[in-house]
């Protein structure tokens, strides 16, 4: 049977070509998702993307970097709302929300612009500062919670850091390509 | 009040004739002026305003970096326009328009801090030390340096363009105008006399064509026989593509060079075939070849492959691709190479051009894989333009290091004034960009080194910071012979220990050494436990930027091994996994091993200049550059200790320690000029204003 497959790939070689590269297309995700620490969440984020279909490594890094920046931005959204609520805030989470405030502000205006210009302009080591910084910024938000059974922005926080640590990933493996 | 103009009374002819110019009457002509007190009033308001201006214009050009904020957030910070180190970004960048709105005004209230000396008791009680550190604006501000190279405020990275013109060390680097973090990267400029006070200068190049609209990136300098200035540098074009430009200054006679010039036909170079748009920057700068020809070289990359181009021009107008000087496998993007002579006899730097017997070249590249900066000392073949490593399993790239902490992007220049190669290295932060954008400021350069071939080794280069920065020392402390006993540790009163110039030898007992075991371990001051792992004939050195219960403290020491044959093997690290409570700062261990010879004592050098810490081993054989955050070592609660960590050897310290004055940092035009001028200018306004007035009346 293989012997026959190879035989078509000899007669047909350019239909041969035109497969490995849609094989290949469809890899570079699996590919590129395989080398970060969350496959699942690297794969469904770049699928849900129609633009994930025909991008090179550096378009899969700045569809991941989207995905990362509407989280955030949930997430500072989220944080305001529970801000609004003073009435059932107690003193020290008022204060710990205001510092995650300050935290996702500097990933939604310094880490992802950063992230941004350096893969559109192949000054990736500063995508790896963005991507990184970001993930210490959501660290440090929950930090802020310690002594609580669970944050309220545990779970936002966890997809935050999540997304940030594939996007630094994935440009590590531009940087090393 | 009295009406002082009754009305007019009404004539029985119910008419009264309007003063009618026909009229001439012989009535005098009583024309109304205002009393000499009122111009006077006015000349004073006007010149009260004008002292106000310029009492404010000064405030805002003094160096009142991290700006003075009651309640100590940063909500309040980014508020404020011309503080605000936020880029703002649209649609336009992918980025919903949701996130765009400056977030937060009502947690800036609820997050208020009490006064400026911390926070308040209150919050105090609900973490353990676990909790991310708020940073409060007597940390934050603390972090700035004294006597380091840093622009009033925002982002710097690479050192561009150094060199030394009409009587002046001129310094240019890449700069973000608008904010605390990468981006918008223009080149910044600044001169010196010494190395070591400098005069901030206007902005050199601006990204304002087709071919520098996505960044003025990194350049060098060439200055020809004839004293004419060239200057190389990166563009990155509208569509991303590096392409190399070439600029001059405006006006040769100036020695300021404040003014640039571009040329009319950039880009001069750009990507040739097999080389990716992206990877194709960080000109060098030119020597002349035998041929009579300059040549530059171009860092690049050929799949894993670091590679450096080779260019000749006649005019550094149009150049021909002479091939690959040099590739190393596996090695990845070489970034800012440099290519510069060293002389294997003298103890002089050598000018660009140098070569011959007694002459050695040294390629550096700094490799975007790894952010390090690695050399390697070989022979350069002018004609075929190719270089060829003494050591080939040292190349570039898997070899030495300049230094072991964070250091980058450096590069060197010819100081022809004092016959010396001067290196200049962009020292990155290692804390959270929250806290660069709270503080407003982000990356020093290390203090400029002077760079030699290690004549006693071979292998090495010695960095040594210029004297210059001696001229700083004052209040000299000696310690002599201090002897420890293993577990040690000994408090050294110098005073203020938050800029210091510490000179340190130190003695292991040669007992120990005999007694030692020899081992296999493979010691590495990365891998180690720190100054905390105790082994027989280590660690031991000092302690930087510790505070008096040692809950912060920075160690900067050696650490020995007894290799199985007998030989010692010495390492030098510098330890942050202690130096500061916060969570959010880095807190690895930084260090190498470091050859020491037959009879040489163990020699260290430290600058301390707050958040920096040089440190040099051997008189510069290996060198260490660590950022430190402390939370509590800081102002006067920052302290130096000797310590001595081995299990089993007692060590004898003779050390020198000096504070360092802080360095001057003028803005051009300077402070004083400033204020004279706008004060000068309301005042002429002022007295134009009454003459005026004089006249109207």
């Amino acid at each position: 049977m293989k012997i026959f497959l190879l035989f078509l790939l000899f007669i047909f070689p350019v239909n041969a070509i035109r497969l490995t590269s849609i094989i290949r297309l469809s890899n570079l995700i699996d590919h590129t998702c395989k080398q970060t620490p969350y496959y699942e969440l690297c794969v469904s984020t770049l699928k849900s993307n129609p633009k994930s279909a025909d991008a090179d490594i550096c378009g899969l890094a700045k569809i991941i970097v989207t995905s990362l920046d509407s989280k955030a931005s949930d997430a500072l959204d989220q944080i305001n709302d529970l801000l609004q609520d003073e009435l059932t805030l107690d003193p020290a989470t008022e204060q710990a929300l205001g510092v995650c405030a300050e935290r996702y502000n500097v990933i939604l205006n310094g880490d992802i612009p950063q992230t941004m210009a350096a893969l559109d302009t192949g000054n990736y080591k500063f995508a790896q500062k963005g991507t990184n910084d970001a993930a210490v910024e959501v660290s440090a938000c929950e930090k802020e919670f310690t002594g609580k059974s669970k944050s309220p922005l545990y779970e936002l926080n966890k997809e935050v850091r999540r997304i940030s640590i594939v996007a630094a990933a994935i440009v590590k493996v531009i940087i090393n390509s | 009040m009295a009406d002082t103009n009754p009305f007019l009374p009404v004539t029985s002819s119910g008419y009264t004739h309007l003063p009618d110019e026909s009229h001439q009457t012989n009535a005098p002509v009583i024309r109304r002026r205002r009393p000499f007190k009122e111009h006077l009033i006015v000349v004073i308001g006007l010149l009260a305003l004008g002292l106000f201006v310029a009492f404010i214009g000064y405030k805002a050009s003094s160096n009142g970096h991290v700006h003075d904020n009651e309640n100590g957030s940063f909500q309040a910070l980014s508020r404020e326009p011309q503080t605000n180190p936020l880029v703002s970004r649209g649609p336009t960048t992918g980025v919903s328009e949701k996130a765009n709105r400056v977030r937060g005004p009502k947690s800036s209230q609820h997050a208020s801090r009490g006064p400026a000396a911390g926070v308040s008791e209150k919050s105090n009680l609900v973490g353990n030390n676990l909790r991310s550190y708020p940073w409060d604006i007597s940390m934050l501000s603390w972090q700035r340096t004294s006597f380091h190279f840093q622009p009033e405020k925002n982002w710097m990275n690479d050192p561009n363009g150094p060199m030394f013109y009409k009587g002046w060390y001129h310094f240019f680097y890449q700069y973000n105008p608008k904010g605390a973090v990468w981006g918008n990267i223009v080149w910044g400029h600044a001169v010196s006399k010494d190395l070591i006070n400098w005069m901030h200068l206007p902005l050199a190049i601006v990204s304002d064509k087709w071919y520098d609209i996505n960044g003025v990136w990194t350049g060098s300098a060439t200055i020809l026989p004839d004293g004419q200035v060239i200057m190389l540098y990166t563009g990155c074009t509208n569509e991303s593509v590096q392409v190399q430009n070439l600029a001059y200054p405006a006006d040769a006679s100036d020695p300021l060079l404040i003014n640039w010039v571009k040329y009319s036909n950039n880009p001069v170079l750009v990507p040739p075939p097999g080389i990716n748009d992206k990877d194709f920057r960080d000109p060098t700068t030119a020597w002349l070849t035998a041929e009579g020809k300059w040549r530059i070289i171009i860092g690049s990359k050929m799949g894993r492959e670091g590679i450096a181009l080779v260019y000749d021009t006649n005019d550094f107008k149009t150049y021909e691709i002479e091939g690959i000087l040099h590739a190393v496998p596996g090695t990845g993007m070489w970034e800012c190479v440099d290519l510069f002579p060293v002389s294997t006899e003298e103890s002089n730097g050598l000018a660009t051009l140098a070569n011959g017997p007694g002459v050695k070249h040294v390629i550096k590249a700094s490799l975007d894989d790894d952010r390090n900066d690695y050399y390697a000392i070989g022979t350069y073949y002018d004609k075929n333009h190719t270089w060829v490593p003494n050591n080939p399993s040292i190349d570039i790239g898997i070899g030495i290091r300049y230094d072991y902490g964070i250091f980058y992007a450096a590069k060197t220049f010819y100081d022809q004034d004092k016959e010396r190669r001067i290196l200049w290295g962009w020292i990155g932060e290692s804390d959270s960009e929250a806290a660069d954008v709270k503080k407003g400021w982000a990356s020093l350069q290390s203090i400029p080194r002077t760079i030699l071939m290690d004549r006693k080794t071979g292998t090495n280069l010695i960095q040594w910071p210029v004297e210059e920065v001696e001229s700083l020392r004052v209040n000299n402390t000696d310690f002599d012979r201090v002897e420890m006993k293993a577990g040690e540790t000994i408090p050294l009163d110098v005073g203020l220990a938050t800029q210091l110039d510490i000179i340190a030898e130190f003695e292991i007992d040669k007992e120990a050494l005999d007694k030692a075991v020899e081992s296999n371990e493979t010691f590495s001051c990365e891998g180690s436990g720190g100054a905390a792992e105790r082994g027989a004939l280590g660690p031991f050195g000092v302690l930087v930027l510790a505070d008096e219960t040692l809950a912060e403290q920075t160690p900067v020491y050696f650490y020995i091994v007894k290799a199985k044959d007998g030989f010692f093997k010495t390492f030098f690290c510098t330890d942050k996994s202690r130096s500061s409570e916060a969570t959010d700062v880095n807190k690895q261990i930084y260090g190498s091993f470091v050859p020491v010879l037959e009879g040489e004592n163990l020699s260290m050098r430290i600058l301390v200049d707050h958040s920096i810490i040089e440190s040099f081993a051997q008189g510069g054989r290996s060198c260490i550059t660590a950022r430190t955050y402390p939370t509590k070592a800081i102002h006067e609660a920052a302290r130096v200790f000797l310590f001595n960590n081995a299990t089993n050897a007692s060590v004898t310290a003779s050390l020198k320690i000096w504070q360092m004055d802080s360095a001057d940092f003028q803005i051009y035009p300077n402070d004083a000029t400033r204020q004279l001028s706008v004060f000068t200018s309301i005042l002429i306004l002022a007295a134009y204003l009454s003459c005026i007035e004089k006249f109207i009346w």
